[in-house]
């Protein structure tokens, strides 16, 4: 249990985290970036536009 | 009678689901009501009572009829015209709080009542700030989520009559929530002030609103989803865990209102602004983007400027903005560590913030004549400028050396309005424009030369609002800090509120016009609704086909 104290939980927390989600963030960011998904997102960002189900002003 | 118990037998799943659970929930309100001895909870017990009760005898009727079933080859727009509707009730009850409060700053000869209790200060500035975040926001965020979550995922609304618990279930916390606040019973967390059993049914009610949401975009014909859901998604989800963490109290008494918090000290304080700064964060702003990414595409009729950049100011918003909270605690007893986070991640809050307000002002390429043209156009186009003010202001005052000037003082007010009444109610008031003509199947709004007045009405009380709280913030801040030479404090407290009469004068006039713009516009949309209909190829105008159902597969 002496392994186990007030800092070793922090440093986890704290590097452990910083590391965790700056690989995530960076995951994220290749997939948005990822060039074979270019033509879907420029699908997607017309999304909104293609349901035409009522007149709009 | 046999035919009414052949029908009541074919009576769909969820409906006897909710029928039951509505049945065992004004049960257990009666027995709560008649058991306990505490007068604050009685009183609540029978607000719940009758809630259940005329919600058991509304399901009783409706059960024998067909009206419960849902037709799966329409969108559900009942439950969102609902919305629309308590939105605006909800707005104008809020921001009418909102100019007595400020009229009680002004003028607290007047409106200072000591014969009645309930309207005093103390128990109003919840009231209000509790009546425009949630009953206002809360509102247009259900009912904008419930409307673009179906025309994005191609599907009806997950869970048959659950949509309707989900919305009548939210105005049951509303209720409960406002009149507590005017009854005194408050955990005093700020947001949060209603007790547990209030924040008992409200996870019920948000639970329900998280699985009608998943199960809609579980059966989506569209195989993405679009980043308008992300946002609304994140929204849900972490007002869930934030709900029930900043909540986690222990009841004096299983039939007593009151309540203790689970954290203490520090830690406690910790919780507390993880949760406010949070849902500012993602009541406020991941909500509202989500109404952003969909709306104003779709009235521009323009793609969204950058979907990459939409995934990316997604997912950075969201693990930048859940660590910002301690920057509500500078100076205080919490680490100065902790303090550093927060206030570093305040500012790194700026990119993610300015990249969706680019990507939301950018969309606009090519239609640009629009915000000429289209008032409601420029109404969304002001929010999200009033976003990208905000959001450069908050990480500023993060800042501890300038939290040191701002924090406490009628800065952090008029911060608070310029995202609040620019940014969320903007935001808002656009998507209800949008929405009103399309549910309603008109083909246009009543009025745009109201819209015109709204607007500019509107924005003139912002802009009085906030300038005045920016002297008086400014003004009160400078004065706490102020020294004689022989090292006392230079003003008394009492000194530092005289001298901000005017402002708060000026306050009340912008919170009025603000206020007079919303009835224009709950005019403008009741008029708008009045319009004879455009003519309809279904049989039903009340209810949409969707087109692109088959053409998706």
């Amino acid at each position: 249990m002496s392994g186990l104290t007030y800092e070793t939980v922090a440093r986890f927390a704290q590097q452990g985290g910083t590391v965790f989600f700056g690989l995530m963030f960076f995951c994220g960011l290749i997939y948005a970036l990822w060039p074979r998904h270019k033509q879907a997102f420029q699908r997607l960002a017309q999304l909104p536009l293609e349901d035409d189900e009522a007149p709009h002003v | 009678m046999t035919q009414a118990i052949a029908r009541r037998d074919e009576a769909p799943l969820d409906a006897v689901a909710l029928y039951t659970f509505t049945g065992l929930a004004a049960f257990a309100a009666l027995l709560a009501t008649a058991f306990t001895k505490d007068p604050s909870f009685r009183f609540h017990g029978y607000v719940m009572l009758t809630a259940f009760i005329v919600a058991f005898l509304a399901l009783t009727a409706a059960l024998g009829s067909n009206r419960l079933r849902s037709d799966q080859t329409r969108y559900a727009d009942g439950v969102i015209r609902a919305g629309v509707i308590a939105t605006m009730f909800w707005a104008i009850a809020g921001l009418a709080a909102g100019a007595l409060i400020a009229s009680q700053l002004s003028w607290p000869r007047i409106f200072y009542f000591p014969d009645a209790p309930w309207l005093n200060f103390g128990r109003l500035r919840p009231l209000h700030t509790s009546a425009v975040i949630f009953a206002f926001g809360g509102n247009a965020l259900i009912a904008t989520s419930f409307y673009v979550v179906q025309r994005t995922c191609r599907a009806r609304l997950a869970g048959g009559v659950w949509p309707w618990f989900v919305f009548w279930g939210y105005q049951l916390f509303i209720v409960l929530a406002a009149t507590g606040y005017m009854a005194g019973i408050t955990q005093s967390r700020e947001y949060a002030e209603p007790e547990w059993y209030v924040d008992i049914w409200l996870t019920i009610v948000w639970v329900a609103y998280l699985l009608v949401f998943l199960g809609t975009i579980w059966k989506r014909k569209e195989p993405h989803i679009y980043v308008a859901n992300w946002f609304y998604l994140a929204f849900i989800v972490t007002i869930a865990i934030l709900h029930l963490i900043n909540n986690a109290a222990v009841p004096v008494g299983l039939l007593e209102a009151k309540s203790y918090s689970a954290f203490s000290g520090v830690q406690d304080a910790l919780v507390q602004w993880w949760y406010g700064h949070n849902a500012v964060g993602f009541f406020l702003t991941a909500g509202f983007l989500g109404m952003m990414y969909y709306f104003v595409p779709k009235r521009v009729d323009r793609p969204v400027y950058s979907y990459r950049l939409s995934i990316v100011h997604f997912w950075s918003l969201i693990f930048i903005y859940i660590w910002a909270g301690p920057h509500h605690l500078h100076y205080t007893a919490l680490p100065q560590w902790a303090q550093t986070l927060g206030m570093t991640f305040s500012i790194m809050l700026w990119m993610p913030s300015w990249g969706g307000m680019i990507n939301g002002l950018m969309t606009l390429s090519g239609a640009w004549d629009k915000l000429r043209t289209d008032p409601v156009v420029r109404m969304m186009v002001v929010a999200i400028a009033f976003y990208g003010m905000a959001t450069f202001e908050g990480p500023l005052m993060s800042i501890r050396a300038v939290n040191a000037l701002s924090h406490y003082t009628d800065w952090t007010i008029g911060h608070v309005h310029s995202g609040a009444l620019g940014w969320v109610g903007f935001i808002s008031f656009g998507a209800i424009y949008c929405m009103v003509p399309w549910l309603w199947k008109k083909d246009r709004l009543y009025s745009n030369q109201l819209v015109e007045w709204h607007f500019w009405i509107a924005t003139t009380g912002i802009l009085l609002y906030i300038a005045a709280m920016w002297v008086s913030g400014i003004m009160e801040g400078l004065m706490w800090r102020e020294y004689t030479p022989q090292g006392y404090l230079a003003n008394a407290f009492v000194e530092t509120v005289a001298a901000k009469h005017i402002e708060n004068v000026i306050r009340t006039v912008g919170g009025l016009m603000y206020l007079s713009g919303a009835v224009i516009m709950a005019y403008n949309l009741w008029r708008t609704v009045r319009l004879p209909g455009v003519v309809s190829t279904t049989s039903s105008p009340a209810a949409p086909p969707m087109p692109a159902l088959a053409a998706a597969e």
